[in-house]
C-alpha cells in the first residue's frame, strides 16, 4: 500500500497553494504589487535590465589620483612652511609615490624635520642625510582611497539623481569599483557625461607676465578651453567647495552662463581676494582646464559671481547641476557598459514566452504519449513547478534575466527527468513481476537515491555558476538552481500524493504505464 | 490509450562489446576538437575579449552594405556588421581602440551618431579590457570548482573509479563542446560558459543515473561477468535515458527556435551537450570502468553505510 501520511498532504498543499499564490500576481498588469510589503504574496517577479531595458555600468574610481594629491599638498604646504622658516631647499617635490625635498644646511634639518612633520598627520618623514622624505603609509593610502570611493558613490548618486532617473542602484563593488543600474534607461551618455567629470573648480590669480614654458615656483601653466595657455598661481584663492549654490542663467549680452553663491568663509575669501586684486586677471580653473581668466573691475563682495564660458544652454546646465551636486574626489573611468532599449526587452520577454509555451506543451503531450494518465500526474506537477519557480523568484525577490527565462525552459524539459525515472523504475518493478501497489511502492523508494544524486550534482554547477558568474549568468543559475530544488519536490511529493490518492482510490488492478 | 514505450522492453544491445569503436570515435573527437581549440581557436565574445557591440533595429530592411561604408569611413579601425535574427537587426561590433576605457566609449558615441536618427538602439554592450580579464578568470574558476566539486560528489557517493570514469567523460563532453563553438566560429561569450556548465551537470546528471544502476546491479548479481552486468544497467536505464533526452531537447529546439536570436548559440550548445553527454554516458563512463580495476565483492567498502537509504541495506538484494 502506498502510505501517505495526513501531515505530508497537508505539507504539499499548503508549498503548492503558497506557490501559485506568491506566482499569481505575475499574471496582471506591472505595478499591482509594488506596495506589499517583501514576505507577503503580492510582488511580481523583478525583471533584469536586459528584459526591462536599461542601463548597467561599471565604474572604477580611479584612487591614485587622490594619494597623488596629497603627495601634492604636502609639496605646496612644505613650500609655504620652508620660506616662512627661511630654510633653503633644492629638489623639492614628489616622485615615485614620496614627497621630498634636500636641505641646503645641514645644520637646518632637525628644523625642517619638525616642519614637515607638521604637514600632514597622515604622513611618516623619514631623514636621509640632508633629504627630508614625506610617504604614505599602506593603512593611510587605504583608508584614502575607501573614503574616494564613498564620496564617489555619494557624488553620483546626487548627480544621477538631479537627472531624474527612476529607480537607479548604485553601490560599491569590490574595493574601488562602484555599480550602476539604471532601469529604464537605454542611452546612458548623458549620465555617463556627467560622470565622467570630476567638476572640481577653483579660482586663482593669474600669474601676469610669467613664461609659460618654465613657470616659476609656485605657478602651473594651464590649457585653456577655446585654445592657448595660461599660467596661474597655484594658491587657490576660493574653490567649489565653498559653494552653496549654482544655478545656469544668462548674462547681459544673453549668453547662457553659471551663477553660483558662496558659503559665507568662501564669500569673505572670494572678496578680499577680489579688493586685492583689482585690475588683475583671475582664472576659472575646472578640472585642470582654464574655463575663463576675466580682469578683476571690482572687488566682489556679494558672495556671488557668474561663471561664463562660451556655454550651451545644455552645458550650463550641465555644469550648474555638477557644481551643485559636487566635485568628485577622483576621475573615474567606465569598465563596462551594457544598455538594452525596451523594444529588445520586450522582445525578449515575448520570445521566451513563446519558447516557454511551445516547449511546455511538448514536454506536456510526449508524456502523455509516453505514460498515459501518469504522464499527466506529472504534467499537474509540472504545472505546479512552473508555478512554484515563479512564486519563489517572487518571493525572493530573485532577478530574472534572459537566460534565467532559458533556465526555466530548460528546469521544464529537465523536471520531468524525476518522474521519468520513477516511472521507468515502476514499469520494471511490474515487469519483474510485482503487484501495482509493490511496484510502485519500490519505483518510488528505489528511484529516490538516483533522483537526489543525480539533482544534487547539477545543483552544484548552479551554485558556482551564480557565486562566480555576473551579471545575466548569475540570473541563469538563480532560475536553474530553484527549478533543481522545486522539481525534486514536485516529483518526489507531489506526483507522488496523486498517485497514492489514484491507487487508494481504484485500487488497480494493472498500472496504465 | 496504450502508453508508448520509446525503448522497447528488456533490450539488450552490447555497448560494451563495441566499446573499442566508441573510444576510437571519441578519440578522434577529442583530437579533433583540441586541434580546433588551439588551431582555429574560439571565436570569443567581447565578454571576455574586451571590446563594443551594438544591435539596432531599423525600419525596413537594413541597408547593411551602406551601414558597413558609412562606419567604416570613421576611422576607428575595422568595424564589422552582420545580421543578426532578422533581416532589419543588425549586430555592429567595434573593434578595440588604441588606448583606455575612455577611447573606447568616445568610439560609441561616434559610432551611434553616425548611424541615420531613424534607426532603433536595441543594445550596446562595452567591456573593457580589465573587466573581459577578469570574466575569463571567473569563468574559468567557475567551470574548474564545479568540476572538482562534483568529482568529490561522486568520490564520496560511489568509489574513486566511478569518479575517474565520470569526470572522463565529462571533459570529453565539456571538450568536445568547445571543440564544436571553434569550428562553427559561433561566439563564445559569458552564456556559452553557462551553457557549458550545464552541460556539466547534465552530463554527470545522465552519468551518475547509470552508474546508480551499475552499483545497484554489483551487489545484486555477484558473480556476473562486468562486461555482461554493465551492459545488463545500461540497458535498464536506456528508456530513462531516452527519455529524459528527448524531454529536454524538446525544451531545447523551442528555445533555438522561439528564444531569440541571443540565445538560439546558447541553445545549440546545450543540444549538443545533451547529445553528446547522453552518447559518452553509455559509451564511455561506463566501458571505462572495464579499465580502473574496479573490484567487486568488496563493493561496500568504500561506501559510507549511513548514506546508503534503508530500502538498499535490506530488500535491495532480494527480488
Amino acid at each position: 500500500m502506498m502510505q501517505f501520511e495526513t501531515w505530508k498532504t497537508i505539507l504539499v498543499a499548503f508549498v503548492c497553494l503558497a506557490g501559485i499564490a506568491y506566482a499569481a500576481p505575475n499574471l496582471f498588469e506591472k505595478g499591482i504589487g509594488d506596495d506589499v510589503p517583501t514576505g507577503v504574496p503580492g510582488k511580481q517577479i523583478n525583471l533584469g535590465l536586459d528584459l526591462q531595458g536599461g542601463s548597467y555600468l561599471l565604474l572604477e574610481v580611479e584612487a591614485e589620483v587622490v594619494v597623488q594629491e596629497r603627495l601634492e599638498a604636502i609639496v605646496d604646504g612644505a613650500r609655504r612652511s620652508l620660506r616662512e622658516a627661511r630654510i633653503g631647499y633644492v629638489d623639492l617635490g614628489v616622485e615615485d609615490g614620496t614627497a621630498g625635498f634636500t636641505v641646503r644646511e645641514a645644520s637646518e634639518v632637525e628644523r625642517a624635520r619638525e616642519i614637515a612633520a607638521e604637514l600632514d598627520s597622515d604622513a611618516t618623514v623619514t631623514v636621509d642625510g640632508t633629504r627630508v622624505s614625506l610617504s604614505m603609509g599602506e593603512e593611510a593610502i587605504r583608508q584614502i582611497k575607501i573614503n574616494a570611493v564613498q564620496q564617489s558613490i555619494e557624488i553620483v548618486r546626487r548627480r544621477v539623481d538631479e537627472t531624474g532617473t527612476r529607480e537607479p542602484l548604485i553601490q560599491r563593488q569590490g574595493d574601488e569599483r562602484i555599480l550602476i543600474q539604471l532601469p529604464g534607461i537605454d542611452d546612458p551618455q548623458r549620465i555617463k557625461e556627467l560622470i565622467g567629470q570630476t567638476a572640481k573648480l577653483t579660482f586663482h590669480l593669474v600669474a601676469v607676465g610669467a613664461d609659460a614654458n618654465r613657470p616659476p615656483p609656485g605657478s602651473r601653466t594651464l590649457p585653456q578651453v577655446d585654445g592657448g595657455e595660461v599660467v596661474i598661481e597655484r594658491r587657490v584663492m576660493v574653490s567649489g567647495e565653498n559653494l552653496v549654490d549654482a544655478q545656469p542663467s544668462f548674462d547681459q549680452s544673453n549668453q547662457p552662463v553659471v551663477t553660483i553663491r558662496f558659503d559665507s568663509a568662501g564669500g569673505q575669501r572670494f572678496g578680499r581676494a577680489t579688493a586685492d586684486n583689482v585690475g588683475k586677471p583671475f582664472a576659472i580653473v575646472l578640472d585642470g582646464q582654464v574655463i575663463s581668466a576675466p580682469v578683476i573691475r571690482e572687488p566682489i563682495l556679494g558672495g556671488s559671481a557668474q561663471i561664463s564660458g562660451r556655454f550651451s544652454v545644455q552645458e550650463a546646465q550641465d555644469l550648474a547641476l555638477l557644481l551643485r551636486a559636487g566635485a568628485l574626489p577622483a576621475p573615474l573611468t567606465v569598465l563596462e557598459e551594457r544598455s538594452v532599449g525596451p523594444g529588445l526587452g520586450a522582445d525578449s520577454i515575448a520570445a521566451g514566452e513563446i519558447a516557454a509555451v511551445i516547449g511546455l506543451v511538448l514536454v506536456v503531450g510526449f508524456m502523455i504519449v509516453c505514460y498515459g494518465l501518469f504522464g499527466l500526474f506529472a504534467n499537474i506537477a509540472l504545472f505546479f513547478n512552473i508555478a512554484l519557480i515563479l512564486g519563489a523568484l517572487s518571493a525572493l525577490q530573485a532577478t530574472l534575466t534572459l537566460p534565467g527565462i532559458a533556465g526555466i525552459v530548460l528546469t521544464i524539459g529537465m523536471a520531468v527527468d524525476a518522474n521519468v525515472l520513477i516511472f521507468e523504475r515502476v514499469r520494471e518493478e511490474i515487469d519483474a513481476g510485482r503487484s501495482p501497489i509493490n511496484a510502485l511502492d519500490a519505483g518510488y523508494s528505489r528511484a529516490l537515491t538516483t533522483i537526489v544524486d543525480s539533482n544534487l550534482t547539477t545543483l552544484f554547477a548552479a551554485i558556482f555558476l551564480f557565486a562566480l558568474g555576473s551579471g545575466p549568468v548569475k540570473g541563469f543559475a538563480v532560475t536553474l538552481g530553484i527549478g533543481i530544488m522545486t522539481s525534486m519536490f514536485t516529483a518526489i511529493m507531489v506526483t507522488r500524493l496523486f498517485v497514492a490518492l489514484w491507487a487508494r482510490r481504484r485500487r488497480p488492478a494493472s498500472l496504465p504505464i | 490509450m496504450k502508453p508508448l514505450r520509446l525503448i522497447p522492453r528488456n533490450t539488450s544491445v552490447q555497448f560494451i562489446r563495441y566499446r573499442l569503436i566508441a573510444f576510437a570515435l571519441s578519440a578522434l573527437l577529442m583530437l579533433g576538437s583540441i586541434g580546433a581549440v588551439l588551431g582555429i581557436g574560439l571565436n570569443f565574445g567581447i565578454d571576455f575579449k574586451g571590446g563594443t557591440l551594438i544591435e539596432v533595429q531599423t525600419e525596413g530592411p537594413a541597408d547593411i552594405a551602406r551601414m558597413r561604408s558609412t562606419l567604416n569611413a570613421l576611422g576607428l579601425g575595422d568595424i564589422s556588421l552582420q545580421e543578426f535574427g532578422s533581416e532589419r537587426d543588425v549586430l555592429i561590433r567595434i573593434q578595440r581602440q588604441e588606448g583606455e576605457e575612455a577611447e573606447q566609449i568616445k568610439a560609441i558615441e561616434i559610432v551611434r551618431e553616425a548611424l541615420p536618427s531613424d534607426v532603433e538602439f536595441r543594445r550596446t554592450e562595452f567591456v573593457g579590457p580589465t573587466v573581459g580579464q577578469e570574466l575569463i578568470e571567473a569563468g574559468a574558476l567557475a567551470v574548474g570548482l564545479a568540476l572538482l566539486s562534483i568529482l568529490v560528489y561522486i568520490w564520496f557517493r560511489f568509489e574513486w573509479q566511478f569518479g575517474v570514469g565520470a569526470l572522463v567523460a565529462l571533459s570529453h563532453d565539456i571538450i568536445s563542446t568547445l571543440g564544436l563553438f571553434a569550428l562553427i566560429q559561433h561566439e563564445f561569450n559569458l552564456a556559452t560558459v553557462a551553457a557549458v556548465l550545464t552541460i556539466a551537470g547534465y552530463s554527470i546528471n545522465d552519468t551518475v543515473v547509470v552508474y546508480d544502476r551499475v552499483r545497484e546491479n554489483l551487489r545484486r548479481y555477484k558473480t556476473m561477468p562486468l562486461t555482461e552486468l554493465f551492459t545488463k544497467s545500461i540497458n535498464e536505464t536506456l528508456s530513462r535515458t531516452t527519455m529524459t533526452s528527448v524531454t529536454t531537447l524538446l525544451a531545447l529546439f523551442a528555445i533555438y527556435f522561439f528564444g531569440g536570436a541571443v540565445l538560439a548559440d546558447f541553445a545549440l550548445a546545450m543540444i549538443w551537450g545533451i547529445v553528446i553527454g547522453t552518447y559518452s554516458s553509455i559509451f564511455i563512463a561506463v566501458p571505462l570502468l572495464l579499465y580502473t580495476g574496479l573490484r567487486r565483492g568488496d563493493d561496500d567498502e568504500g561506501v559510507d553505510e549511513s548514506l546508503v537509504p534503508e530500502y538498499e541495506r535490506t530488500g535491495g538484494k532480494g527480488a
